[in-house]
């Protein structure tokens, strides 16, 4: 009897729970269409498309293996792209970490208008890059009417042209994208701050420790989860900049502002090299895995969790 | 460098009064490198054309040229711009809400086949570059005849990885009990999300909602490829074109630029406080 009523219950349970996995499928339907469709499915249809060359409208493409993958490496411009995307990554993630990282620790001395300094330094994040490109692209006026360079004379420096200087044009874009992400790192890093127990200063205080050694030993170690995640978001951010380039250089003056995105962009719907620009896509996205990977081995084992 | 109450801190007055100028010097300082772009594209944007090239820089206007926003505005067709960009974010952000909430109503209440996997698979899909897709999903569109209309800026953009899992860890963490109270009082599943949870999570739909908002607001790169007409070009897109146009007059360009990021600037300042709150808390998740 007792059998009976168990493997009752067990059919009325797996009954309830095929209904319940039913209903979830529902709910999940209209969210995961759109995420297989044009999220999931494309990574293994952009390689397909990769083996290809292709302009998209023709019925008939040739198939040709790996041979985009071979004429990427005999690239050179795809391979300046790359070198210039570094420079750019090299150039912005740790001078905005810093940066943020200073900013985040003066707001959190309990000051007077924190909110007011957040919201400020916040306001570059919300608007659009390529909006402020534009804006950029006038401070960066080569002449004695540019605001950077007004500012320079006023110093008695001399002047520079900029966007039209292969020497300066990476450095203009980096300078610029830095002021427009400060904010967003900033905010991570304030609340990474506040998150750190006080006790753990207290107890260091009583150890007699100050400023710089509190910093060192308390701070710096306790927020390094925040840096960790900082730092990734920020790499693989950097990676893919474009707006910037589109708007400013266009890739130039002689190619030295020629990122991967925005050579990748040229590529696919300027030229409509689809298949190229498929393999260039997973060039840099095996280039982000394998970057956020060893970041993690290197990085992420340093990192302290409280 | 030091975090302590400042009560605790040893120190004469003066000495404190000198470390907090200090901050607020720097933080000051920060501030204004911060503004003064904005403020440069506000003075260009009314200056009359002949004094932006006068040097020194004057950040003054000695006349308030409005009509330079006129002028730009005419130019080209602006109001169209807006109207696509207000109607392409708000149904993305409709739209994705309403996916997301569905699904992370799954993930956080039900106990179905697969979900652990369902779920990690969907975190994957976050490691997944945006331009990976640039190219299969532009060939999808050209088959379907979407290209130029509406279903490309906003289908592709309905499902976020990001907003599921904010409002899953959200839904979370309302009890269970309630679920069972409000099926005594003849609540469906789905009215119970509705009605109860929904309101519940305000909050985090702010957040999300704000995300997708400005994220949709802002976008580049997919709708400069995927419109090629007056017709569906946002705001973005038509200022870029804009600039290609008339790109050697800073006046209206400067304009066109204020008139393009005025509208998420002002819808900032009355919801800064929930959405810098939101960045904040997806710091910590990690």
């Amino acid at each position: 009897m007792l059998a009976h009523k168990t493997q009752a219950n067990d059919a009325a349970r797996r009954r309830r729970y095929l209904k319940e996995t039913f209903t979830a499928y529902l709910y999940l339907l209209p969210a995961t269409a759109v995420l297989v469709i044009f999220h999931f499915a494309p990574v293994f249809y952009a390689f397909y498309v990769s083996l290809l060359d292709w302009n998209y409208i023709s019925p008939n493409p040739a198939f040709v293996g790996i041979a985009n993958y071979a004429a990427l490496l005999q690239d050179s411009d795809f391979v300046t792209s790359l070198l210039n995307t570094v420079y750019y990554v090299v150039g912005t993630v740790p001078t905005s970490m810093a940066a943020a990282l200073l900013v985040a620790i003066l707001l959190n001395q309990k000051i007077r208008g924190l909110a007011w300094y957040r919201t400020v330094y916040f306001l570059p994040v919300i608007t659009a890059a390529n909006a402020v490109a534009i804006i950029w692209f006038w401070i960066y006026h080569p002449d004695y009417s540019g605001l950077l360079n007004g500012f320079l004379d006023k110093l008695g420096l001399p002047i520079q042209s900029w966007l039209l200087d292969p020497k300066w044009a990476m450095p203009c874009i980096i300078l610029m994208s830095i002021w427009k992400g400060l904010g967003y790192n900033v905010v991570i890093f304030l609340a990474g701050l506040q998150n750190i127990s006080t006790e753990y200063y207290e107890a260091a205080q009583i150890d007699g420790a100050r400023g710089w050694s509190i910093f060192r030993h308390i701070t710096w170690p306790l927020l390094s989860p925040t840096t960790f995640f900082v730092l990734i978001i920020s790499v693989i951010g950097s990676f893919q900049v474009f707006s910037q380039v589109y708007v400013m250089t266009r890739g130039g003056p002689l190619k030295s502002t020629l990122v991967v995105v925005y050579y990748l962009y040229k590529i696919g719907f300027e030229d409509f090299k689809m298949g190229y620009a498929s393999a260039m896509a997973y060039a840099l996205f095996v280039i982000i895995f394998v970057l956020t990977l060893l970041q993690r081995k290197y990085i992420g084992s340093r990192v302290h969790y409280q | 460098m030091n975090h302590v109450r400042t009560h605790h801190r040893p120190g004469t007055l003066p000495a404190r009064l000198l470390r907090s100028v200090g901050i607020h010097a720097l933080l000051l300082a920060g501030a204004v490198i911060m503004l003064a772009p904005f403020a440069w594209m506000l003075s260009t944007s009314l200056k009359d054309y002949s004094e932006v090239f006068t040097v020194p820089i004057r950040w003054i206007p000695s006349r308030l040229v409005w009509s330079n926003y006129v002028d730009a505005w005419n130019e080209a067709p602006f109001a169209r711009y807006f109207f696509n960009s207000a109607f392409v974010a708000t149904a993305t952000t409709i739209g994705q809400l309403a996916f997301s909430a569905l699904a992370a109503y799954a993930f956080a209440t039900m106990n179905f086949f697969g979900r652990e996997v369902i779920f990690t698979l969907f975190l994957g899909t976050m490691m997944i570059p945006d331009q990976m897709t640039l190219v299969p999903n532009y060939v999808l569109l050209f088959k379907l005849n979407w290209i130029d209309t509406y279903y490309a800026l906003i289908v592709p953009w309905l499902g976020s990885v990001f907003s599921i899992f904010l409002m899953r860890q959200f839904f979370q963490t309302i009890p269970k009990e309630l679920y069972d109270a409000a099926q005594i009082d003849g609540c469906t599943r789905f009215g119970y999300l509705w009605r109860v949870m929904a309101p519940l999570s305000r909050p985090v739909f702010i957040t999300c909602g704000l995300f997708t908002f400005i994220g949709s607001w802002n976008a580049f790169l997919w709708p400069l490829i995927v419109t090629n007409t007056d017709r569906m070009r946002t705001i973005q897109v038509g200022l870029s074109t804009f600039m290609q146009e008339h790109g050697t007059v800073p006046t209206l360009l400067m304009a066109a630029s204020t008139m393009a990021i005025m509208p998420v600037v002002i819808g900032f300042f009355f919801v800064q406080r929930q959405f810098i709150q939101g960045i904040a808390r997806t710091g910590l998740k990690s």
